[in-house]
């Protein structure tokens, strides 16, 4: 299997795909990659001869940001909105959504799992 | 919706004023204001305010990485105090 851009190592999949596997790189950067470094979407990505591969980290070097680097990246972007006291920086630090969604139901991907509170409405019924 | 780019940003002139008044006297006495919607430039940097969450005025202090900002987004307008304890059961 081959490896890209560190540790990631796509399998056999459409190399369009495989990329996408890279933290950082989607559909739309995966084409862009592939078309400046000259290799069709559909190749299997272990059919790829060395070359190609290291033309593919090549590009993905020069112009995009991924993994380690993406991911300190967008905390520092976090930990700043947290430092300057910030309507965002309070919701980052309550773990509650930070753009202005409703909290009433739902931001349960914020919030996490279901905390149930007795005596809220909604109890007795899930009792009986 | 983003503001177009086109226009700059939003800095209420009148706010900005008091600024430049305030720097050229070399006061750092706060500024009190009301205007939560102007975005902090450069200038503001190292003021005192005190922005208007509708009821008092929060003291802000502008640093560096406040700049492109709103004011009223350090001055909160929403207080929750938590939610009540549980009451033990007999």
């Amino acid at each position: 299997m081959p490896r890209i851009a560190g540790v990631d190592i796509p399998n056999d999949k459409r190399i369009v795909i495989s990329l996408t596997y890279i933290y950082g790189v989607g559909g739309h950067h995966s084409e862009a990659i592939l078309k400046e470094a000259g290799i069709e979407h559909d190749v299997r990505a272990k059919n790829l001869t060395e070359d190609e591969i290291s033309r593919i980290a090549a590009v993905i070097d020069r112009n995009y940001i991924v993994e380690g680097q993406l991911r300190r990246q967008v905390n520092q972007n976090v930990a700043r909105l947290r430092d300057i006291q910030c309507y965002r920086g309070v919701r980052h630090r309550r773990g509650l959504p930070v753009r202005g969604q409703r909290t009433r139901t739902n931001a349960r991907t914020r919030k996490g799992p279901k905390k149930t509170v007795a005596g809220k409405k909604g109890v007795k019924e899930l009792r009986s | 919706m983003t503001r177009s780019l086109k226009k700059g940003p939003y800095v209420d002139p009148r706010l900005a004023e008091k600024v430049q008044k305030a720097i050229d006297v070399g006061s750092h006495e706060p500024i009190r204001t009301w205007s939560r919607r102007c975005t902090i430039p450069p200038e503001f940097v190292g003021r005192t305010f005190e922005v208007h969450n509708g009821k008092l005025f929060r003291k802000v202090f502008v640093t560096e990485d406040m700049v492109g900002h709103k004011l009223g987004e350090f001055s909160l307008t929403r207080t929750f105090r938590g939610h009540t304890a549980q009451k033990r059961r007999k």
